[in-house]
């Protein structure tokens, strides 16, 4: 479970952030420079030891030694390369369906628009094992759906790679949602208004204006989405299974190497950490770069 | 509390005056704290009181929470704890210095790793054995009748992973009758290798006698020949760290008495 919400967590922060910095430019610029007190530095070096103490003993704990041979293992590269393959397959799957999504959420008016916002964000906080179990009794062989999946079409989703994409996307949608949306109540609605003068479709007027003036905040929450999916655990193991290949993916590996091999399971880590370092200093460049 | 001091107390009466006085003291006090527990039993066994924490494997759930009871019934003010889980992850969570009176493994192997470790207190003792069987759809759709019946194509079989017992057993099975079985999946514990064919996401799975029975009707048993290559013996241990020594005798004290043993062979397991 340990590694799911890490690269989520890790990057929650600065999303936002950055998100306001270019949304109202004054806040960043109000900064005191006053010296801080103790009730508040104290706690906030605790702070700061509690959240890289656990990745500082990962580093410190790690089999440098034997690094290059757990790290070359066959298993290793599979499940990485299982990892990476899925968790951008879901970054696409929730680029398609969520970015409409969230501009539908963004900039159009209905009823229940408010309680649908809830919903669809509702597996940000939803434990990812109650969402592998609601995937597995909706999409099963013998599910709700995946009943009639497997019947007409002979498509089961469980233990299959799309199953692992499914259960990631089902996960990580909601962060991108969110962070488009977002971006969108940010942007100006009055550039589409005036491509829709100028005779613009508001399909047009989304695919030319909209979207190169969110290309930012979508781009974010792209990056987001893709580490979630990256690190997601629960649903994955219980909907697709644990096979080295086809739906074993590096949280699962570390999760199964730590019960006999922990060693492994450290050098496993490692690399996830790597990579979820290597995420937050892409999305930092990439705002940089931005704004 | 009371009752156990009395008790206690009543027993030494009827031996010698001058040790009675001075065990009844041991007793009183070893109601504070579990480790005096281990002193004063050695003119007997002490009462055991507080809770008991019970670290045992997935497939013993059923029999064990039953066993739990009767301890809870059989002294009064005692409590019984369990974690199940996959072997494996148990033995590494007590090595890691998770807090567990008892721990139940469903292999040598993984008993082997606590032992090791240097957190066992005495040495374990086989329990019960357990054997494999497959479990199949309820009516056995598929026509499951051998292991080699799990190699047929289009069949979806689940297995657990060989790191955990039933997996490490499934594969000398398998090996035994020098069969190669791809799996659709190798799950964490038995108990979510039988999951996946109660929701009917699998065909079958090989796991143990025990829990093909206590899923009921929910799936269908279906033995193997091969299954007697690969018994596991189940044992059990009391642990070092433990906070409740006496618990923990009691309790295993119970699972290998002829009640308890009577508890595990109506829930399918073999004895020793």
């Amino acid at each position: 479970m340990s590694p799911s919400p890490a690269p989520a967590e890790a990057d929650g922060g600065p999303a936002p952030s950055g998100r306001f910095r270019r949304g109202r430019p004054a806040r960043g610029g109000r900064r005191r420079r006053t010296g801080a007190p103790l009730p508040l530095l104290l706690p906030a070096l605790v702070g700061v030891c509690f959240l890289l103490l656990p990745l500082l003993a990962l580093l410190i704990r790690a089999p440098w030694r034997d690094l290059p041979d757990q790290l070359t293992s066959a298993q290793v590269w599979q499940a990485l390369r299982l990892s990476l393959l899925s968790a951008t397959a879901a970054t696409a799957v929730s680029l398609v369906l969520g970015v409409p999504l969230a501009w539908l959420l963004a900039r159009t008016e209905f009823p229940g628009r408010g309680l649908l916002r809830a919903l669809v964000t509702l597996p940000l906080v939803l434990p990812p094992v109650v969402g592998g179990v609601a995937l597995l009794l909706a999409l099963g062989r013998n599910g709700v759906a995946g009943r009639w999946l497997d019947e007409w079409f002979g498509i089961t989703l469980p233990f299959t790679t799309t199953g692992v994409v499914l259960a990631e996307a089902f996960v990580a949608m909601p962060f991108l949602v969110i962070s488009v949306e977002g971006t969108l109540r940010a942007a100006d609605p009055r550039y589409e208004e005036a491509a829709a003068t100028l005779g613009a479709s508001r399909f047009t007027a989304f695919r030319r204006v909209t979207l190169p003036l969110i290309a930012p905040g979508v781009l974010a929450g792209a990056v987001l989405a893709w580490a979630r999916a990256l690190g997601e655990f629960g649903a994955t193991i219980t909907f697709a299974g644990n096979f080295p290949g086809r739906t074993q993916t590096m949280p699962l590996a570390v999760y199964l190497a730590l019960q006999n091999d922990p060693a492994a399971a450290i050098a496993l880590s490692l690399v996830l950490l790597a990579v979820s370092i290597a995420v937050l200093a892409g999305l930092r460049d990439r705002w940089l770069t931005a704004s | 509390m009371i009752r156990t001091s009395r008790r206690a107390r009543r027993r030494m009466l009827a031996g010698v005056g001058v040790a009675a006085v001075l065990v009844t003291a041991g007793a009183c006090s070893s109601d504070s704290g579990g480790s005096d527990d281990a002193s004063a039993s050695g003119g007997g066994p002490a009462k055991p009181s507080g809770t008991v924490t019970v670290f045992a494997a997935a497939s013993l759930q059923e029999s064990f929470t039953a066993l739990g009871k009767k301890f809870e019934k059989e002294y009064p003010g005692t409590k019984v704890t369990f974690n199940f889980g996959g072997s494996d992850s148990l033995a590494a969570g007590i090595t890691e210095g998770a807090p567990a009176d008892v721990f139940a493994s469903a292999s040598p192997k993984t008993m082997k790793t606590v032992t090791d470790a240097g957190d066992a207190a005495g040495t374990p003792s086989t329990f019960v054995r357990n054997r494999l069987e497959i479990a199949a759809l309820p009516g056995n759709p598929d026509r499951i009748a051998s292991l080699k019946d799990l190699t047929r194509p289009g069949l979806k079989v689940v297995l657990c992973a060989k790191t955990v017992p039933c997996g490490a057993a499934a594969q000398t099975a398998l090996e035994a009758s020098g069969l190669k079985l791809t799996p659709v999946s190798y799950e964490q514990d038995v108990k979510s290798a039988l999951t996946k064919v109660e929701l009917k996401e699998a065909d079958a799975a090989i796991v143990y006698r025990t829990d093909v029975k206590a899923a009921g009707d929910k799936v269908e048993g279906v033995e193997f020949p091969e299954s007697a290559e690969a018994v596991n013996d189940c044992p059990i241990v009391s642990l070092k760290h433990a906070g409740n020594t006496a618990g923990a005798k009691a309790f295993i004290a119970l699972v290998k008495s002829a009640a308890g043993q009577k508890v595990m062979t109506t829930s399918g397991f073999l004895s020793p």
